[in-house]
């Protein structure tokens, strides 16, 4: 099977010329510029190729709350793994999940303790297990951003057309722009421009990023994951800076097209409704999570399972909260790479394949 | 065998039943003059040092493209011997195998062992069988062990990495581990992957033959490359340095692993090896090892360096020509979420 399209954006001397143009461009700078990749995706991308290493000294690579298990609370992972544990349910969830540490226990042990825990690769998976186990209630784990959104929301929705009564889903989901906003608005937190998720622009558009980069003059470029797309991103970003110019520019034009994906925006306005969320890290947010409207309410794990999650905190001495935001580095932390690893993680950044501590770990400390 | 073609209980409970298991399904398959006495061990005649190793599979889907768990168990044993010099001889094979097992699936397994087995130059020449309720084990479990002989004057170990050895891989990468998510529940998709799973044996006398400089053989099962290359630097006490761009993968794998956010690097191979060879003996290991049919894709990877920090390292020099560690893999290898 070729990859032309692959192969293209790694080809050597391609990638190498796009090393001297940045290099250029990063020239033009007065100072040094704190660009931040918003996206899990980027994080390990940037990590697994060693682009970090390969910058210009003058740039920095700040990693965001892109991760979308990293960014989840701890009240709502422990309400998920709570509602594993009660008779009759069948909880579902991406493997991602499975090993992050909640206040008392993980799903792992709460699978040890006799709780129900299916790994699924998909929505559609976790509807079939609905459907070959109907005695059971399945409850579907929705984290992630606009880019997952969608496909839970599909699944709710064939849940209601086939009258398919036991799947309910948990719904963790937020939105990007307006974390992008709270950080803007954090004062500690001084970063001079974004690289902005792919996948997720996909489906809001680029217009969604307009009123940040208005309002709190960063410059945002939506950039692709090959190595190729993020250095020719990053040569976007310095000229905004060099240039004064506050804009939302399109690097993925070939994933990405001005308007976004309406259908699936449709559908995530059918099924979900803006509510606050509670951002690891961050914070309450308003309007940042999508809550299931009420016309959907009988496949609304929250509204169906009252579970008791007063007993939540985060873990102790994690710093994953710090570095979701940009304000500190994996290195910073006292626990990384010494209580905290991928074997034995204390907080979500090191377990997930989209963490920053986990993206440090693997490939650069 | 009144049994409706399925695996009953009492074909384990050492009866009339097993008896006519063990004569007409595994006798008939794996038939020697050693396993054909069915005595309680085999009496085996070996010269020179002894290779010994056990192994246990637990695979699954039980049949993918390119094997299934019985052509499994017999590679995967043979080249455990095989990784240390050894001439691969003799195998012991232990099934447990779920209640309501289908008899055709179980003789379409042993034939897979038969198979592999020839193509080894191997025999099967002792076996167990024990039958659990259903429910109890996941359609059929085999271990196998394997004895064989070192010749004199080979020397292999993971402990014998020097710097200045190159390292080669003896073909494409990931194969098995691809070709096995490919095929799990949920995770079906269109693509032409297969299995690698293949017996080495024939392929480590190749290059020993061409060369007294062969330190190092690993054969990157579980963790793939990147737990073999670390667990390398380790036992030698030295950093390694490999070149990404020089992996040979196949296109399958590649888009695979792309397509759900996967490392390569870390899936299973089960016909595959990893050399370390003397620098100037590597051309002479090289030409012999694409000689073979299992290593026409055989490549230089990387060089042993000397160690440069507190603690064996495997870097990786990536495409913008930077370095970044090559870590030891952590759990299962699962998708990203977006």
């Amino acid at each position: 099977m070729p990859l032309p399209f692959l192969d293209e954006f790694r080809r050597s001397e391609h990638v190498h010329a796009l090393m001297d143009k940045l290099e250029e461009r990063a020239g033009r700078l007065d100072g040094p510029v704190r660009i931040m990749e918003v996206c899990g995706t980027h994080t390990m991308a940037i990590s697994r190729h060693g682009i970090r290493q390969a910058l210009p000294e003058n740039l920095r690579l700040i990693s965001g709350p892109g991760c979308p298990v990293c960014v989840t609370a701890n009240t709502d992972i422990d309400a998920f793994i709570e509602m594993s544990l009660i008779p009759g349910v069948i909880v579902a969830t991406f493997g991602d999940m499975l090993k992050v540490p909640g206040t008392r226990l993980g799903l792992t042990q709460a699978r040890s303790l006799g709780a129900k825990v299916q790994v699924v690769y998909s929505t559609l998976d976790a509807l079939q297990l609905a459907r070959d186990n109907p005695a059971s209630t399945v409850v579907f784990f929705g984290i992630g951003f606009e880019t997952t959104a969608p496909t839970v929301a599909a699944a709710i929705l064939e849940a209601r057309e086939t009258g398919l009564d036991n799947f309910m889903v948990l719904s963790a989901h937020k939105v990007v722009p307006p974390a992008l906003a709270a950080l803007c608005s954090t004062p500690e937190l001084a970063v001079d421009a974004f690289l902005c998720p792919g996948h997720v622009t996909a489906i809001i558009g680029p217009e969604a990023y307009a009123p940040v980069a208005r309002d709190f003059n960063v410059p945002c470029v939506i950039a692709g994951f090959e190595p190729a797309d993020i250095l020719q991103s990053l040569a976007m970003l310095c000229d905004q800076v060099a240039d004064g110019r506050t804009e939302v520019e399109l690097q993925y034009k070939r994933g990405v097209r001005p308007g976004g994906n309406p259908a699936a925006m449709s559908m995530i306005d059918r099924v979900f409704e803006p509510c606050d969320a509670d951002w690891r890290g961050l914070g309450t947010i308003p309007g940042s999570g999508l809550a299931i409207r009420k016309d959907f309410a009988d496949h609304d794990a929250a509204l169906h399972f009252e579970v008791d999650v007063s007993y939540s905190r985060e873990p102790r001495g994690c710093l994953c909260g710090a570095i979701l935001t940009g304000q500190k580095f994996p290195g910073d932390c006292p626990l990384f790479g010494k209580l905290c690893s991928p074997d034995h993680p204390v907080g979500p950044c090191m377990v997930s394949s989209e963490g920053t501590c986990a993206a440090y770990f693997q490939y650069e400390i | 065998m009144r049994s409706d073609g399925r695996i009953l209980l009492a074909h384990g409970s050492g009866g009339r039943m097993t008896q006519e298991l063990v004569e007409q399904l595994f006798g008939k398959a794996l038939g020697n003059p050693i396993l054909d006495r069915m005595d309680d061990a085999a009496s085996l005649e070996i010269e020179g040092r002894i290779a010994f190793t056990v192994d246990s599979h637990v695979v699954s889907p039980i049949f993918f493209p390119g094997g299934d768990i019985g052509r499994l168990s017999m590679t995967g044993t043979v080249n455990d011997l095989a990784m240390i010099g050894a001439r691969p001889l003799y195998i012991t094979a232990g099934f447990i195998i779920e209640e309501g097992f289908l008899l055709t699936d179980l003789e379409k397994i042993v034939a897979s062992m038969k198979e592999a087995a020839d193509e080894a130059g191997v025999q099967v020449v002792a076996g167990d069988t024990k039958v659990v309720e259903r429910g109890a084990a996941d359609g059929v479990f085999i271990t196998t062990s394997g004895v064989g002989s070192i010749p004199s004057g080979v020397s292999i170990s993971g402990s014998n990495a020097r710097p200045g050895d190159t390292v080669i891989v003896s073909g494409t990468i990931g194969d098995h581990g691809a070709t096995i998510l490919s095929r799990r529940e949920g995770m079906e998709f269109e693509a032409e992957l297969r299995s690698d799973c293949a017996p080495l044996g024939g392929l480590v006398e190749n290059m020993l033959a061409a060369s007294s400089g062969v330190h190092v053989l690993r054969d990157p099962t579980r963790g793939g490359l990147a737990a073999t290359l670390n667990e390398i630097a380790f036992s030698s006490g030295v950093d390694i340095e490999i070149d990404e761009s020089a992996i040979p993968y196949q296109g399958e794998v590649r888009a695979t692993c792309e397509l759900l956010g996967l490392d390569p690097l870390v899936l299973a191979n089960e016909g595959k090896l990893v050399a370390f060879v003397a620098e100037a003996e590597t051309p002479a290991v090289l030409a012999a090892m694409k000689s073979n049919r299992y290593a026409a894709d055989a490549a230089i990877i990387g060089r042993v360096a000397e160690i440069e920090s507190a603690r064996p390292r495997v870097y990786a020099r990536t495409l913008l020509g930077s370095r970044r560690i090559l870590s030891m893999p952590t759990g299962e290898q699962l998708p990203r979420i977006c």
